[in-house]
């Protein structure tokens, strides 16, 4: 899809979770470009949230190696992994915040304080300045209007629209996406798309989970099948749901096709 | 027939009054070290460490399970055993403090437990620093949502100041006390001391009600309409 190799924004190696003796990750290898829009699938159970919490540090790795932005934020040497200190991982969330299933706004302060807190606090934006740019990005969301609302007076779709303000405040180098439109009813899927569409065409690189193949295939420029904690397969989108390679991707491919 | 004392105000009131200052005095420095203490034994009992949670737990389990009046005689009468000889006054206020805090750390836990953990990670993954999740996102909503239950307590401390008068600080019952060993005029001297625990404490429950209102936005106000999309259904 795109001529030279872009630089990697996100990469991990082998990454493995374990909850007890439960494997969720069993070595995930997956790199994600500069500027490219990589949507994770498969079924459910397969780890793919897990995977988004482990790149960000919600969830401690139990191995493998992740890096960002260049920064090893963490090593394995076989007898245990290393994570970098909590300051810098602070820092690399900071250039890769996360939008949720359940848009997890802060419940306590209207859509625009939502959307300044990051900027405010971790970004030391002063407030106008942060003002200015949550308003901005408000717009582009069609949230406008709302901005003195709280998160209890606005719909499911309008709260995700805010999450996702919130998330570009940041001016993050990534955003990931945990399943953004799962917790929303039919009709407001397609707005919250749109919205992600209109970020892939700024070029914003994006990682994202999700269960909609029909946008997988129209905006990702990789797509990535996660199975039984591995990438099982990754591709363009057209090898991946024309031309999948995996019997587990091919029974996938049908079973969301009937 | 008894003459009440409304035809005159007796000479005595002013007496009562001084009394009920020091109450005042004596629940406000109790309310503020509980609620620091009590915040401070919360967290601690959230902590991941059970060295740290174990023995927060034994002094809230003490500190609730003793009648507050053995605390206080405790303190002040077998404390200086110990070497630890208090003022009546800072006395009644440790005793006061540390069994409002070990009822206080209940609630302020059970607020906190309550707040969408999701709220939290999202504030984690924007960068924010776990100092800075407690300010901004997870306090602020404890608070709004444990206030009428803390001014609950306040107006119940208010009342349980009476109990230092057993360990002779000078608030409003001991003042009484002192009037009707003077007067003989009991029915009199306890009337008035109800009505001024009534004013202070129908004050109070006004103030907190108050700052309530304040605290919650319009929308959420008690008698507030229904929000029309409760669900966030609607596009």
């Amino acid at each position: 899809m795109t001529g030279a190799a872009p630089e990697p924004v996100l990469v991990a190696r082998g990454l493995r979770k374990n909850y007890g003796a439960v494997q969720v990750l069993a070595g995930v290898d997956l790199t994600v470009a500069r500027g490219e829009v990589a949507c994770l699938i498969g079924p459910s159970g397969g780890g793919k949230s897990t995977l988004l919490r482990c790149l960000n540090f919600l969830e401690r790795p139990s191995g493998g190696t992740i890096s960002i932005f260049g920064e090893m934020l963490c090593q394995d040497d076989g007898a245990g992994v290393h994570i970098a200190p909590e300051r810098i991982l602070r820092r690399a969330r900071s250039r890769m915040p996360m939008v949720f299933q359940h848009f997890n706004l802060f419940s306590h302060r209207t859509v625009l304080q939502n959307v300044m807190e990051g900027p405010v606090t971790v970004l030391g934006l002063d407030r106008d300045a942060a003002i200015e740019r949550a308003r901005s990005l408000l717009r582009d969301v069609g949230m406008a209007d709302r901005e003195d609302h709280y998160p209890d007076q606005i719909s499911g779709g309008q709260k995700q629209r805010v999450a996702i303000a919130r998330a570009l405040a940041m001016a993050p180098s990534v955003i990931l996406f945990d399943e953004p439109t799962s917790a929303l009813d039919p009709q407001l899927v397609k707005g919250i798309l749109g919205v992600i569409n209109d970020l892939a065409q700024q070029g914003i690189t994006m990682l994202i989970v999700t269960h909609e193949m029909k946008f997988a295939r129209d905006v990702a420029d990789r797509v990535h099948f996660c199975d039984g904690g591995r990438i099982v397969e990754s591709g363009c989108p057209d090898d991946i749901f024309q031309r999948p390679r995996s019997a587990r991707l091919a029974d996938f491919v049908r079973s969301i096709h009937e | 027939m008894y003459r009440f004392f409304f035809r005159e105000v007796p000479e005595y009131f002013p007496f009562l009054l001084q009394g009920a200052w020091i109450t005042l005095l004596l629940s406000l420095v109790s309310m503020a070290c509980g609620l620091a203490v009590g915040l401070a034994v919360a967290l601690g009992r959230l902590s991941p460490y059970r060295a740290v949670r174990w023995p927060l737990d034994a002094y809230v389990e003490l500190w609730r399970d003793t009648p507050l009046i053995v605390q206080l005689l405790f303190i002040y009468f077998t404390l200086p055993e110990f070497g630890l000889t208090l003022p009546a006054f800072w006395a009644g206020v440790m005793g006061l403090s540390l069994n409002l805090a070990a009822y206080l750390s209940e609630v302020f836990r059970a607020a906190i437990a309550a707040i969408d953990p999701g709220q939290r990670q999202a504030a984690l993954s924007l960068g924010m620093s776990r100092a800075s999740i407690y300010r901004r996102v997870v306090l602020p909503q404890m608070f709004r949502a444990t206030l009428p239950t803390v001014g609950g307590y306040f107006i119940s401390l208010l009342k349980d100041c009476s109990l230092v008068s057993f360990i002779s600080v000078n608030e409003l019952l001991r003042h009484a006390n002192i009037v009707i060993a003077d007067t003989f005029d009991s029915m009199n001297t306890y009337i008035m001391v109800g009505f001024i625990y009534f004013v202070m404490s129908f004050g109070s429950a006004r103030l907190i009600g108050l700052l309530e209102r304040r605290l919650t936005p319009r929308h959420q106000r008690r008698g507030a309409m229904i929000p029309s999309d409760p669900k966030g259904i609607a596009a």
